[in-house]
C-alpha cells in the first residue's frame, strides 16, 4: 500500500520537473492563488490598519509591522526556498528547479529591500534612527548581499546550465548565514526585539493585533506563490520558445 | 565479472599485445594520496617563489591600504588604535580577496586544472594543497606582517598578538570561503569582480570575530571566546569548504 502511495508521489513529483506540465498545472492552480492573495492581503490590510489597536507607547506607527514582518519572513523563506530547488536541480536536473531558483533571487532580494527599508522608516520615530548596526540588522543586510551575489553571478554567465549550477552552489553555501540571521535576536543581545511569533508560546501581544499579523503573513505567502508561478511560467515560455508545444500555444492551436 | 573480462581479453592476442604496447608506454604508477598532495604543494609554491612579485604584492597592498587611513582619517594616536583592528582586518580581507582571483585561473589556462579533475587523486585533498599554498604565500605573510603595521598604527602590547593569532587563525577562513567564488567564475572573463560580489558577505563573520577580538584585547577584556569561535570557523571551513570548491570546479568546467 505504502509502496503506491510512494510510487504516485514519486511519479508527481518527477512530472512537475517537465516545463510543459508545470505550466499546464500551474495555470490551474494560479486563479486560487490569487484569490487568497487578494483576499487575505485585503482582509489583513483591513484589519491591521483600521482595526486593530494603537500601541500603548508607540501609537500608530507600530503598523508598519504589518508589513515589515512578512517581508522579513519572506526574505528568509526565499533563500530557502532557492537553495532547495537549486540542489533538486543539481541532484535531479529538473528544468523547473533551475527556472525556480533563478527567479526567486530577484523576489527575495526585493522583500529583503523591503524589510529593510520599513524597518528603517519606522527605526526613526521609535529608536530615533534610521539604522544601526544591530546583528539583526546587520545581517539582513547581508542576505540582501548574498541575493545580489547571486544575482550577478547569474547574469555573468552566459551559458544556461552552468549558471544554474554554479548559482545553486553558491546559494547552498550562503544557506549558513540563514541561522544566524534567525537566531541573531536570541544570541545576541540585540535593539532588534525578538521574533513575534514562536511555535511553543502565545505571542506577547493582545489577540486583535496578532491575528492581522498573521492574516498578512498567510497573504505574503499567497502573493510570493502568485509571484514565482507568473515569473516561472513566462521564464518557462522563454526557454523553451523554440519546442512544438509553445509554438502552438503562442499562435493560438489547440495541440491535445 | 572482471574474471570473466580478462579472460575474454586473453583470448584475443592482438588485444593482448596492445594491452602490452600500452602498458609499456604508460607505467601504471599509482601515486599515493600524500604524495599527490605535498607534490602539488611544493610545485604551487615553486611557481609563486619563481614570481616574487606575486609574494610581494599582497604585502605592498597591505601596507599602501594601511597608511593611507592615517591620512585619509586621522593622525591623532587615540583615533587610530581605536580604528586600527578593523582598518588591518579590512586590509587583510581584501589583499586576500585582490590575491585569490588567480587562484585558479593560470592553471585553467594552461590546462593543469583539467588534469587535476582527471586525476584519480581525491579532487579534495588538491583543492586543499592549493588552497593550502595560496594561503602560504598570501595570508601568512599578511599575518606576520600585521603586527609592524599594528605598532604604526599605536596598537600597542598583547592586542599585537592577539591582532596576529586572529590573523593566522582568520585567512585561512578568508582563503578556503574565496577559493568558492573563484571556482566558480573560473571559466569566465573579468570575474574578478564576481569574486569580491559573492565571497564578501561570506566573509562577514570572521571579520566581525577577528576584529572583536583585537578590540577585547586592546579594551583589556577577554579575547579567548573570539579566538575560539574563529578556529570553529577554520575547522568548519576547512572541512566542507574544500568539498564545495571541488563541486564547483566541476561544474566550471563542464564536467
Amino acid at each position: 500500500m505504502s509502496n503506491i502511495v510512494w510510487d504516485k508521489v514519486k511519479l508527481y513529483y518527477h512530472r512537475l520537473g517537465s516545463p510543459r506540465y508545470f505550466y499546464d498545472i500551474s495555470a490551474r492552480f494560479l486563479p486560487w492563488f490569487i484569490a487568497a492573495a487578494v483576499l487575505l492581503l485585503g482582509s489583513g490590510l483591513t484589519l491591521s490598519l483600521l482595526f486593530a489597536p494603537q500601541d500603548y507607547q508607540q501609537g500608530h506607527s507600530f503598523r508598519i509591522m504589518y508589513i515589515h514582518v512578512p517581508a522579513a519572513s519572506l526574505a528568509l523563506s526565499i533563500y530557502l526556498m532557492m537553495a532547495v530547488s537549486g540542489a533538486i536541480g543539481l541532484i535531479w536536473k529538473m528544468k523547473v528547479a533551475d527556472i525556480v531558483a533563478k527567479v526567486c533571487a530577484p523576489v527575495g532580494a526585493s522583500f529583503t529591500f523591503i524589510a529593510l527599508v520599513t524597518g528603517a522608516i519606522w527605526g526613526k520615530p521609535t529608536w530615533g534612527t534610521w539604522w544601526i548596526w544591530d546583528a539583526r540588522l546587520t545581517s539582513m543586510l547581508i542576505l540582501l548581499f548574498l541575493y545580489l551575489g547571486v544575482i550577478a553571478l547569474h547574469s555573468a554567465m552566459t551559458d544556461r546550465q552552468s549558471a544554474a549550477k554554479s548559482t545553486a552552489l553558491l546559494s547552498l553555501v550562503g544557506v549558513v548565514n540563514l541561522p544566524i540571521i534567525k537566531y541573531s535576536v536570541n544570541w545576541w543581545n540585540t535593539l532588534h526585539q525578538p521574533a513575534s511569533f514562536k511555535l511553543t508560546e502565545k505571542p506577547a501581544m493582545p489577540e486583535d493585533m496578532w491575528v492581522p499579523l498573521l492574516v498578512m503573513m498567510a497573504g505574503f505567502y499567497a502573493l510570493l506563490a502568485v509571484m514565482i508561478i507568473m515569473r516561472t511560467r513566462c521564464e518557462i515560455i522563454d526557454r523553451e520558445r523554440r519546442s512544438r508545444w509553445v509554438k502552438a500555444l503562442v499562435s493560438g492551436e489547440n495541440t491535445r | 565479472m572482471t574474471g570473466t573480462m580478462t579472460d575474454k581479453l586473453r583470448s584475443s592476442d592482438a588485444v593482448t599485445s596492445t594491452l602490452q604496447w600500452g602498458a609499456q608506454q604508460v607505467p601504471q604508477e599509482s601515486v599515493s594520496e600524500g604524495a599527490a598532495f605535498w607534490g602539488l604543494l611544493s610545485r604551487d609554491l615553486l611557481i609563486t617563489l619563481r614570481h616574487r612579485s606575486d609574494l610581494a604584492n599582497p604585502l605592498f597592498f597591505l601596507l599602501m591600504v594601511v597608511s593611507l587611513f592615517p591620512l585619509g582619517v586621522s593622525p591623532d594616536p587615540g583615533t587610530l588604535a581605536m580604528i586600527a583592528p578593523g582598518v588591518l582586518w579590512i586590509a587583510a580581507l581584501l589583499s586576500t580577496l585582490l590575491a585569490v582571483d588567480t587562484l585558479f585561473l593560470h592553471d585553467f589556462e594552461d590546462g593543469t586544472l583539467e588534469q587535476l579533475l582527471l586525476s584519480p587523486s581525491s579532487l579534495y585533498l588538491m583543492v586543499l594543497a592549493k588552497v593550502l599554498a595560496h594561503w602560504l604565500v598570501t595570508g601568512l605573510p599578511v599575518a606576520l606582517l600585521a603586527p609592524v603595521l599594528g605598532v604604526m598604527l599605536n596598537l600597542s602590547g598583547e592586542s599585537l598578538w592577539v591582532l596576529m593569532a586572529s590573523l593566522i587563525l582568520g585567512t585561512p577562513v578568508l582563503s578556503l570561503v574565496s577559493a568558492i567564488g573563484a571556482a566558480l567564475v573560473v571559466g569566465i572573463r573579468r570575474g574578478g569582480m564576481i569574486v569580491s560580489l559573492i565571497a564578501l558577505p561570506l566573509h562577514v563573520p570572521v571579520l566581525i570575530f577577528g576584529t572583536g577580538a583585537v578590540q577585547a584585547a586592546s579594551d583589556g577584556l577577554a579575547y579567548s571566546g573570539h579566538l575560539s569561535i574563529l578556529a570553529a570557523l577554520l575547522a568548519l571551513s576547512f572541512t566542507l569548504a574544500p568539498l564545495a570548491v571541488a563541486a564547483a570546479l566541476r561544474i566550471s568546467l563542464g564536467s
